[in-house]
């Protein structure tokens, strides 16, 4: 009797790679979405926070920012079952994400608030607005507008890095990939396919952030 | 909390992590040379190549930049082996590094390239230099100027993108990392000392950078 080691492709693989596909949005929209919460309300400490607090916020994210992202999720991974508390891959890659997400956000969002000049928001407070009133209706759209762009540019690199939770064992688009190159030793065309998908995903939203910036500028 | 933490090992085999982070360096920085390299070109082939090496470059840009490095490094490392070409751990890293600082650079260069107004050029060859003289002399040293910050930027973010050696079986400061973590179990401590080990070169990047650039463009504080 034959044993075959390797199957080839079928069309039933396509789907597990939509599946997979699907996998990576949802990791990265979690993360995304709670990084960008975070991330505003760090950005703001930075910008308010007194100084005690925004340069000790600040040394924290930049640390973030300072590791590769496969070492944290390595780390943290590591971590959660110490203190007790062992997560599964998902959840564990989302929050490390969300919060490489925040520092990254963090940084756009101070940025967003600085760009406002003082004088608008001086007059702002002086038409008998509050502080969140002036930070709400005057600071948000006209800071939002300046970092949007960038913050477009953030959400693209951190679906990109997604791809990293794979070391967690979570099957994303690449680890997909990866399980069906072993079944089928065809990578050229799965790795083909593969990157067709992180291109479908990012590139429209990167034209979308480049449209956007050059509409705003002029 | 019912864990002990073992820093001993970690502590043992501290020597030849602390090694594997000078192959970290070295294949970060040549990457980093090599993707100055590719990136002038395709800068140049983007704004005024002939057509064949203006979407050549096109593609490199946007494939570089638009997907994830991990998946490059596996297309240099699997994906052409299914044409027969199989390349050594160091050289996937390599190459893959160097594709993807070039995709970058690129753009950064573009933008350089354009923010030099085509006037000073035209100043430069009336005063009677040659274009070699009046690119290497009065073009390159602005263009210089202003990508400097985000080429240094790049090559940090080179350091952190060659921990992707771990996955492709390449024993940088990270792939070093996983051994020792692997043979002990003791995961966490050796990772946490590798994120540290990771802070204080892309710490030192940034402050030598500081140096040149002040030394260079008698900056202060960019």
């Amino acid at each position: 009797m034959e044993i075959k080691f390797f199957t080839g492709l079928q069309f039933s693989d396509l789907g597990f790679l939509g599946e997979a596909a699907l996998k990576t949005l949802m990791v990265s929209g979690v993360a995304i979405g709670a990084g960008t919460l975070l991330g505003i309300l760090f950005g703001w400490i930075l910008y308010q926070g007194r100084w005690v607090a925004a340069a000790s916020l600040g040394l924290v994210l930049d640390a973030f920012r300072s590791v590769p992202l496969i070492i944290q999720l390595v780390l943290f991974f590591n971590l959660f079952p110490i203190l007790g508390l062992p997560l599964e891959p998902f959840t564990a890659g989302a929050i490390v994400l969300a919060f490489y997400t925040s520092a990254l956000v963090a940084s756009i969002v101070q940025g967003g608030i600085e760009a406002v000049e003082k004088p608008m928001r001086r007059a702002a407070r002086s038409l008998g607005m509050s502080y969140w009133q002036d930070m709400i209706y005057v600071v948000w759209p006209i800071g939002l507008r300046a970092v949007f762009p960038s913050w477009v540019g953030v959400a693209l690199s951190v679906i990109k890095d997604s791809a990293l939770v794979s070391v967690l064992g979570y099957v994303e688009l690449l680890r997909a990939s990866q399980i069906l190159m072993t079944r089928t030793q065809e990578p050229f065309i799965i790795l083909s396919v593969v990157g067709a998908i992180y291109f479908a995903i990012s590139f429209p939203l990167g034209l979308y952030g480049q449209h956007l910036e050059k509409k705003w500028s002029s | 909390m019912d864990y002990n933490f073992h820093w001993r090992p970690v502590f043992r085999s501290l020597p030849d992590i602390l090694e594997a982070a000078t192959k970290t360096l070295e294949v970060s920085i040549l990457s980093i040379f090599l993707g100055i390299a590719f990136g002038v070109l395709l800068a140049v082939a983007k704004m005024n190549g002939p057509r064949p090496a203006r979407w050549l470059a096109i593609s490199w840009i946007e494939l570089a930049r638009n997907t994830p490095a991990l998946f490059q490094l596996f297309f240099f490392g699997f994906g052409l082996g299914a044409f027969g070409i199989h390349f050594s751990p160091y050289m996937i890293i390599l190459l893959g590094l160097t594709f993807n600082n070039a995709g970058y650079l690129a753009e950064t260069f573009k933008g350089g390239f354009n923010a030099v107004p085509p006037t000073q050029l035209r100043a430069a060859r009336s005063l009677g230099m040659t274009p070699v003289q009046a690119y290497v002399r009065i073009v390159m040293p602005q263009v210089f100027k202003i990508v400097y910050h985000p080429m240094t930027n790049q090559l940090v973010w080179a350091v952190l993108m060659s921990s992707l050696g771990m996955l492709v079986g390449f024993r940088e400061l990270s792939g070093e990392t996983q051994f020792f973590a692997s043979k002990t179990f003791r995961i966490f401590e050796y990772f946490a000392v590798t994120a540290v080990i990771y802070y204080v070169i892309v710490k030192f990047i940034l402050g030598v950078s500081r140096l040149i650039a002040w030394r260079a463009f008698r900056w202060g504080d960019t």
